[in-house]
């Protein structure tokens, strides 16, 4: 298992990208369910690039295949055609080498696992030893804030605490890219607000790239570089809104009141409004 | 605070005995007529009463004199006698433990068989189900008789007949209790590449546990009732089953409800014991499944 020994985990300081390496590359990605009376058109013709660090996050109403097309980067979902290629492999090449960390909508924490056996787990299947699994494990749990809760379970966590356990978890391992399908979909917005401050400070670190699925348009805006509006009926790309020209990288949650700010959040809920048809 | 707690549990248990002695009374009572009406003289219906309760070969002995002979049994002989109910018990324990043991690796195979392979709930799930439409009574005799040909006897027939009512509940827990994962922590395995047996051992069994304690329980209660019905046939020379089937030969009934007491007591031990290990190895003691 050559990939199975990732790097120790380094913060590379946030320099101007030479020649950006393209990390996710979808080409013209059709899926297709086929449902007793008729098929219903997840994704309909979707391409997309991902360089290296990009921030990505792809919103959309219900149906419109941002999970669906996160879950095909993961080797989770079979596209009907199309091409897709995660770090020039196959997403299953890309899975089976564990090149990506997934976080799930649900922090699907396992319940008789305490939060540090929990981060441990994929360690655990990588086939490291020991002693260096519950090194790495604490690492992860600092970096989310979580030290000293290593011995709880997860059933004693509030739920913002059991989704950054499930983002150490994802990042334990090291992988260079980071999926996060919604993952504070369900918590309120205080919560959601420092852990996307947390988030946005995490990526900075490690400079990891990112596709994270979102309802929220001011958490799209604040923590992206790029912005993948998308609408359903079929499941397709409507507009794709690059951040970092008018915003720096380095963000605070102050920036939300920003005319900047303000301009893209207007452009990205136009897209929205556009894409979705609220007759039905 | 510890009233409350105990004050349901003796009112139950007085309930219970109110009931017990009321019956007695009413069973007994034509017999005790009888006998009454013969002695010639007159009698008064506290006599009758009295009469009932103190029969030598009561229809339903009352609880005094089955807590009587309990209590003879058990201190009157050494424990390896055979006329000790101790001895007996602890015969039927290790047929019912033996058969449980062997139920359990036998329901958690076929359980882990017919979760990883689908053709196997197909082709095997419905003779699981035809094995426990037979009835044990019909088919304990037939095993005692086909492992005693083989030359077979003693604590194995009366173990697999155990293991034979006990594997189901544990089957069908296991199988339940298997599907339990999440399908969002299977789809977190699959990101993490693990194998099958991976999944298995670190997701599938331990989501499993909690299913597992609940057939558990039913399996251990069940195996003591294997053990004894498979003594029946099998001539009466130890266990509570030969004590039963010898007690009910010679109309001593009350030898009969003390080692029925006997097997209750032991089930209820089983259980409680089984309890005790789920309370050690399901940790958080909120079980796997959310």
């Amino acid at each position: 298992m050559p990939a199975a020994q990732p790097a120790p985990l380094t913060l590379v300081p946030p320099a101007a990208d030479a020649a950006p390496r393209t990390i996710v590359d979808v080409r013209n990605l059709t899926l297709t369910y086929q449902t007793t009376d008729q098929p219903v058109y997840a994704l309909s013709d979707v391409s997309l690039s991902i360089s290296k660090g990009d921030f990505i996050s792809l919103i959309g109403p219900s149906g419109c295949g941002k999970t669906t097309l996160m879950r095909v980067v993961a080797d989770l979902e079979q596209p009907t055609s199309g091409e897709v290629t995660v770090n020039g492999m196959t997403p299953e090449q890309a899975r089976l080498k564990r090149a990506y960390g997934y976080v799930f909508q649900a922090p699907a924490l396992y319940p008789w696992r305490t939060v540090e056996r929990n981060v441990m787990l994929p360690l655990e299947i990588m086939g490291l030893p020991r002693a260096e699994r519950q090194q790495r494990a604490r690492e992860q749990l600092d970096l989310v804030g979580l030290s000293g809760f290593e011995r709880k379970f997860p059933w004693q966590l509030s739920g913002g605490m059991q989704q950054r356990v499930s983002i150490a978890r994802a990042l334990a391992f090291n992988p260079d890219l980071l999926l996060m399908d919604e993952p504070f979909g369900a918590l309120d917005e205080i919560t959601r607000d420092h852990l996307n401050l947390q988030l946005t400070r995490l990526w900075l670190g490690t400079r990891k790239t990112c596709i994270f699925v979102t309802h929220s348009i001011a958490e799209a805006v604040f923590l992206s570089t790029r912005i993948v509006v998308m609408s359903p009926r079929p499941g397709r790309i409507l507009d794709v809104i690059d951040c970092d020209r008018d915003l720096p990288r380095e963000r605070t949650l102050d920036i939300r009141e920003s005319p900047e700010f303000q301009r893209i959040a207007h452009r990205v809920r136009e897209g929205l409004m556009e894409g979705h048809s609220y007759d039905d | 605070m510890t009233t409350r707690k105990t004050l349901p549990v003796v009112v139950m248990a007085l309930a219970v005995l109110v009931l017990w002695y009321l019956g007695a009374v009413w069973l007994n009572a034509p017999t005790a007529t009888d006998a009454l009406n013969r002695a010639g003289h007159g009698w008064t219906t506290a006599d009758l009463i009295r009469a009932t309760l103190a029969m030598k070969r009561p229809i339903l002995p009352t609880p005094d004199q089955v807590a009587l002979d309990l209590y003879n049994s058990l201190t009157g002989y050494p424990v390896t006698s055979i006329r000790n109910l101790l001895y007996h018990t602890g015969v039927t324990a290790g047929a019912a433990l033996a058969g449980f043991g062997m139920g359990v690796a036998l329901g958690v195979a076929l359980a882990a068989g017919i979760v990883q392979a689908r053709t196997l709930e197909s082709s095997l799930l419905p003779w699981v189900i035809a094995s426990q439409t037979v009835p044990i009574l019909a088919i304990a005799p037939m095993i005692v008789v086909i492992l005693g040909n083989l030359g077979f006897t003693g604590l194995l027939p009366k173990a697999i007949i155990a293991m034979y009512l006990c594997f189901f509940p544990i089957t069908i827990g296991m199988v339940k209790g298997l599907r339990s994962a999440d399908p969002l922590t299977l789809d977190l395995m699959r990101t993490y590449s693990a194998g099958t047996a991976q999944t298995f051992r670190l997701l599938r069994l331990p989501a499993s546990l909690p299913y597992l304690f609940t057939s558990l329980k039913i399996a251990v209660a069940a195996s003591v009732v294997g053990a004894i019905v498979a003594e029946l046939p099998t001539g009466g020379q130890a266990g509570l089953g030969a004590r039963l089937l010898s007690g009910s030969y010679y109309g001593q009934t009350v030898q009969i409800w003390s080692a029925l007491v006997m097997a209750a007591l032991l089930s209820v031990t089983l259980v409680a014991v089984v309890g005790l290990a789920e309370r050690a190895l399901v940790p958080g003691g909120r079980g796997g499944a959310r």
